[in-house]
């Protein structure tokens, strides 16, 4: 074997001087690289925007044929009566709301339970098949919940309570529960995950228990990721769509009552977009309204979220 | 020139430190205690007697399982998975690691602070008043009594009692550990386990926290984890010198210091390795 030269055959330097000018073909790229990626960044926000004005626009179209007031005080949503059409929209936020506040009572119990359980009880091995099998639950197409809970919840349902109706708010709003409750236990869980576990030593080495940590200790500090979670899960539920159209049914009601027929905003956009309306009607425009008005739904859900995990937040 | 001080210094103190350690009663007897890390033997026969209302300096370099075993005096350890023990740690004469030992109650009667402070992200009042509230006292009255003892003890009451309502890591590095000692006297502990609790610290926090020490130890057995020798020169009575998991030497703080039985210890002691 040959002994090594004892003085590189080459220079480093030198190497570097030749492939400098190819360099120079390269530093170009440095700079187009970040606009382009300013322009893939513009693209999702000219959407909004996009989406935004177009439901303004069309909103305002709406209110030329209804009046505002009319609109959020009228107690009756009967769009195709010809003769005494009326565009209250408090029936469908009535049926909306219906359903997510049945939806969070499933969800955020169930949620935060087994958050608590993957990041304070599970062994690593146990995390890592539980989380999965949970991550897969999101995954389930909207529509199979939909007909798991037309045709398997609610059988059941009105086994127990007889005077349910074949369509009603409560069915479809467990199932969107439980479509929810992995999104609510995944996040909650990462922010738990992150509160640095030596927090937890000095409250075990005080003598507290598992539980006790787990509730004074890990919850509070990791309170301002859970709420997100939760305000994210609840914005999905009132988004929710195809599990409502399903099994919600489509009678606009306003009441407290969970076992009659509903229709959601979204049920009810479902419904008109699927041919019911010609374009240029003021049934066409209603949907507009009704979208615009569950726009802005979710986006007071989120700074609502943003307000409240500021305020409690437990800086660490 | 620092370490004939020392050793000039201690040996006066010698004979009334002997004559005192006579009196007291042991906390701690460890007898042949092994531990693994799954496959990893880190703690080797070891036998220690650790005496109340004293300090206890364990020294060693880095990963000869000092803090190991200060850890397993209040079985913290346990939170690293595949942790196997053996031998036995009689606590105020109970095994510890015997089946059915309550952890929780070990812990109330052992505090621990920790290398980092670890303040909870509560307000001041509430890091102190947590350990006295899960143990169900919620007297309000005897809260603010708690807390104002504790932190007093800590020696920090004079910086913070105008401001108990904080955020407590508005505090700075050496306050915050001030305050995790306030956190662990509020339960009236029997022991105190310190694993290196001034290696995150300035030099003048550190040197309130070593006064403090030295003023805890009227009413508390303290057992001290540090890297610093002239810290366990200064404030502890005995010292336990560790290496590559085993006790190698372990008596009076002076003796160990100015006439070490071990030639590792002496080795150790003067820096020749570590």
């Amino acid at each position: 074997m040959a002994l090594p030269e004892s003085r590189n055959s080459f220079s480093v330097q030198q190497m570097i001087q030749q492939k400098k000018q190819k360099k120079n073909k390269l530093i170009q790229t440095e700079k187009i690289v970040p606009f382009i990626l300013l322009l893939t960044a513009i693209v999702s926000v000219l959407t909004t925007v996009g989406i935004v004005v177009t439901l303004l626009a069309e909103t305002f179209t709406f209110f030329n044929h209804v009046s505002i007031k009319e609109f959020f005080t009228a107690q009756k949503w009967y769009p195709f009566s010809e003769t005494q059409g009326s565009f209250g929209i408090l029936p469908l936020i009535s049926g909306t709301l219906k359903v997510a506040f049945i939806a969070a009572i499933v969800a955020v119990p169930i949620g935060i339970a087994s958050a608590v359980f993957l990041s304070e009880y599970a062994t690593d091995r146990t995390r890592r098949i539980i989380k999965p099998i949970l991550e897969v639950l999101a995954g389930i197409p909207t529509i199979v919940y939909g007909f798991f809970a037309l045709t398997f919840v609610t059988p059941i349902l009105r086994d127990l309570i007889p005077s349910l109706e074949i369509f009603n708010a409560l069915s479809p709003g467990i199932v969107i529960g439980i479509m929810i409750t992995p999104m609510i236990a995944s996040l909650s869980e990462d922010a738990m995950t992150s509160v640095p576990k030596s927090m937890r030593e000095g409250a075990y080495a005080l003598g507290a228990t598992k539980l006790e940590v787990a509730i004074k200790i890990v919850i509070p500090a990791a309170v301002s990721g859970i709420i997100a979670s939760i305000v994210l899960a609840v914005s999905r539920a009132i988004g929710e769509t195809m599990i409502v159209a399903v099994a919600g049914g489509s009678t606009p009601n306003l009441s407290w009552d969970v076992t009659g027929s509903i229709q959601t905003m979204t049920a009810y956009i479902v419904q008109v977009s699927q041919g019911d309306a010609g374009y240029g009607t003021t049934i066409y425009y209603s949907i507009y309204a009704v979208g615009f008005t569950l726009f802005i739904f979710t986006l007071m859900m989120n700074l609502l979220a943003q307000f409240i995990s500021k305020r409690f937040r437990e800086e660490y | 020139m620092n370490t004939t001080m020392v050793k000039l210094n201690n040996q006066q103190n010698q004979t009334a430190a002997n004559a005192e350690s006579q009196r007291k009663e042991a906390v701690y007897h460890t007898k042949d205690l092994n531990l693994w890390y799954g496959t990893n033997h880190a703690l080797k026969n070891i036998n220690l007697e650790i005496n109340e209302k004293e300090v206890t300096a364990i020294i060693g370099p880095s990963g000869c399982g000092k803090s190991t075993y200060i850890k397993t005096l209040n079985r913290m350890i346990e939170l690293v998975p595949d942790v196997k023990t053996s031998g036995e740690i009689k606590y105020r004469g109970r095994n510890i690691l015997q089946k059915g030992y309550g952890v929780e109650e070990l812990r109330t009667k052992v505090g621990m602070v920790f290398q980092k402070p670890n303040p909870f992200p509560k307000s001041i009042f509430e890091n102190v008043a947590y350990g006295p509230k899960i143990h169900g006292i919620k007297d309000k009255k005897i809260l603010n009594q708690i807390v104002e003892k504790s932190l007093k003890g800590a020696a920090i009451w004079d910086e913070v009692k105008d401001r108990l309502n904080e955020n407590a890591f508005g505090l700075s590095g050496g306050q915050q550990q001030r305050l995790c000692i306030a956190r662990c006297l509020a339960i009236e502990p029997d022991v105190i386990l310190m694993d290196e609790p001034t290696s995150a610290l300035d030099p003048i926090s550190t040197l309130k926290v070593e006064e403090l020490v030295q003023e805890l130890k009227k009413e508390y057995s303290i057992i001290i984890v540090t890297h610093n020798m002239q810290q366990a020169a200064r404030i502890s009575d005995k010292t336990a010198f560790f290496l590559n998991g085993e006790v190698i030497e372990y008596s009076e703080t002076d003796q160990i210091f100015s006439n070490p039985a071990d030639q590792r210890t002496e080795d150790y002691i003067t820096g020749r390795f570590g």
